[in-house]
């Protein structure tokens, strides 16, 4: 009895999460003729002619290049940033710390449409207005607090001793973090990276409000395909989530050690 | 392969002077002065928080001094960094590189030293069959036990021939049995290769089997530095009486009497003759419960005690005697004793192994 709610639940949450994912797919793939038809919920046969469209005919294609060269250019800097960071929150004891911590999430307790006006006022005095540097630098800034605080979780993974031994044997300071430490939390900083990446895929407010014609693919469909047809709408929706769907696959393993919470 | 085997031929001296090291108010090393004679097994002996690992973490450079100076030699190295101190560690953790081969890891430290590709060779070789690990130099760490991954930290430590070698606790991660293997091991390892050795421990069954000389340590500063007999025999306060021997030492107050020219010690109707004058009202007079007998030896006082609780232990029995109304002395007696608690005897202490202690400094006193 008790395996048997136990199946149900898991059944249920597994149609919660996938049931929209199916929808969405299937729509995306259903011919246009078979779409308004009100006697068929699943469609006579499937076919990619929307999710081409998008992105060859109404600019997708290039929006997704876009998006990946932002997330790329986020994951650079919050990176530059973030590594030693969490480096150092991890490894030495300094007043305030804590603070720090908690100081870090607060810059995503401040909605971005609060400072959104004052933010491009800022980005057109600078220069940085519609560039995908622009774009990158403010995602970057949204996920920093995020790096710092897994790849502190994922530094606090990799005994000190590693990098003392290393450094009694022969390696400078720096040298221990890159020979020794780095190698060894590679994995977890990968899947961190792939994070920070979906967060960038996924952000679209600060796209669209900080770029005009280099938009980065959730912005540029917020733009142009909501004014299209249904299909279209589905079809979007599964060119976005099909990438963050393989990434999360590709981490899920790390995803734990990532938050650095333990599950035996 | 001659020349392979002289790891210690740059084996050196190391001399603290004065060394400090606080963390905020606390003061881990409170003033340590000590000179480890080259090629020597020193080993920091003390309980957990006495600044032992702190002390040699200062030799190995990991930890900067707060004050003092550090000699390897006649050089100074208070402030050179560790890699360049030419020292070797085996953490208590092992510390064993996961991400390389065991091969990669014993090469590692020569790497870094740019010796030739040939002489790497044969120097892993080497000490991969000092340590009987030759068959493992192709397997990642997380394929070892922890007996062999202490193997591959030791062979690691002493392939680049360091000035002095740092154990910080290697056999506490070991189950019982190959515990007592490695510290045979380990010591005639150090035999061969003869390489300045500081092993840090709280347990003095290592301290005393395993070293040269002790280095007894209580809160941040060395009491007493003496071979392992000195500081059995010998020990300079209470501190080192109570922390050195097994079971610990008997530890009984007593009164300064005298009649005529001749002084005692009194109380539970023991009565200790003096040699001199010990100048004071009290003293505290250990006796090892080895050094308690059931037949009077040579020079001997008696005591008349009844029998509290009898530890078998098999090879030998542990008396707790009582000697007064809530006085318990412990004595040592062979195993085929048979007692029954609340017996009445009469045991025998060796006058002329006993230890005499100022009850209000600790210090000993010789009489």
């Amino acid at each position: 009895m008790k395996k048997f709610f136990y199946i149900l639940a898991c059944v249920a949450i597994c149609l919660w999460f996938l049931g929209p994912l199916f929808f969405t797919f299937l729509a995306s793939m259903t011919p246009s003729s078979d779409f308004y038809s009100m006697d068929k919920i699943f469609p006579s046969k499937l076919t990619f002619e929307h999710i081409y469209k998008l992105l060859v005919n109404l600019g997708g294609w290039r929006a997704m290049l876009v998006s990946v060269q932002v997330a790329l250019i986020a994951i650079a800097i919050s990176f530059a940033f973030g590594i030693p960071a969490g480096y150092a929150i991890t490894r030495y004891i300094f007043r305030g710390k804590n603070m720090i911590k908690l100081v870090m999430l607060f810059t995503r307790s401040v909605p971005l449409v609060v400072i959104a006006v004052s933010l491009v006022t800022m980005y057109l005095r600078l220069n940085l207005a519609d560039t995908m540097f622009g774009v990158a630098l403010a995602h970057a800034a949204m996920v920093l607090p995020f790096v710092v605080l897994i790849t502190s979780s994922i530094f606090s993974g990799v005994f000190v001793e590693y990098e003392e031994a290393g450094m009694i044997f022969g390696l400078s300071r720096f040298g221990a973090f890159l020979r020794i430490t780095m190698p060894l939390a590679l994995p977890g900083l990968a899947a961190s990276a792939i994070f920070a990446f979906i967060m960038s895929w996924n952000e679209v407010f600060a796209a669209s409000v900080l770029a005009i014609t280099n938009r980065t693919l959730p912005a540029h469909i917020l733009s142009t395909a909501m004014a299209s047809p249904d299909y279209f709408k589905f079809a979007a929706g599964t060119i976005m989530a099909v990438p963050a769907l393989i990434f999360i696959f590709i981490i899920r393993k790390y995803l734990i050690s990532m938050w650095g919470i333990s599950l035996k | 392969m001659g020349n392979l085997s002289q790891v210690g031929d740059l084996m050196a001296k190391v001399i603290l002077n004065e060394v400090r090291k606080h963390f905020g108010n606390v003061k881990a090393l409170d003033g340590i002065n000590l000179t480890i004679e080259e090629g020597l097994f020193v080993v920091l002996l003390g309980p957990s928080g006495c600044g032992k690992t702190t002390l040699m973490r200062c030799i190995s450079g990991l930890e900067k001094l707060t004050d003092g100076k550090i000699l390897f030699d006649d050089a100074d190295v208070s402030n050179t960094a560790p890699k360049d101190r030419n020292v070797a560690m085996v953490f208590q953790s092992y510390a064993v590189w996961p991400h390389m081969k065991v091969r990669d890891n014993i090469a590692y430290p020569l790497k870094l030293k740019k010796v030739p590709k040939k002489e790497i060779e044969e120097r892993v070789k080497w000490v991969a069959e000092l340590l009987h690990i030759s068959e493992l130099l192709d397997r990642f760490p997380s394929q070892l036990s922890g007996g062999q991954r202490q193997r591959v930290a030791v062979a690691r430590a002493i392939v680049h021939r360091p000035k002095v070698l740092l154990m910080d606790e290697p056999l506490s991660n070991l189950d019982a049995l190959l515990r007592v293997r490695m510290r045979s091991e380990l010591r005639k390892l150090h035999d061969q290769v003869k390489v300045t050795t500081v092993y840090v421990t709280h347990d003095q069954t290592e301290a005393m089997t395993m070293g040269d000389k002790i280095a007894v340590m209580n809160a941040g500063r060395i009491i007493q530095y003496g071979t392992p007999e000195e500081i059995y025999r010998r020990p300079k306060t209470i501190f080192v009486a109570g922390f050195v021997g097994s079971p610990q030492m008997n530890f009984l107050p007593m009164k300064v009497t005298s009649s005529g020219n001749q002084f005692f010690a009194e109380n539970f109707g023991l009565r200790i003759p003096l040699r001199t004058d010990p100048r004071k009202d009290r003293l505290t007079v250990g006796i090892r419960p080895e050094h308690i007998f059931l037949e009077q030896p040579g020079n001997s006082v008696s005591i008349g005690a009844t029998v509290y609780f009898a530890e078998k232990l098999m090879s030998e029995t542990v008396l707790h005697l009582m000697i007064d109304g809530d006085t318990t002395i412990v004595v040592k007696v062979p195993y085929d004793l048979s007692v029954e608690e609340n017996d009445k005897m009469q045991v025998y202490v060796d006058l002329n192994r006993i230890h005499f202690f100022d009850p209000a400094t600790g210090e000993r006193i010789e009489l």
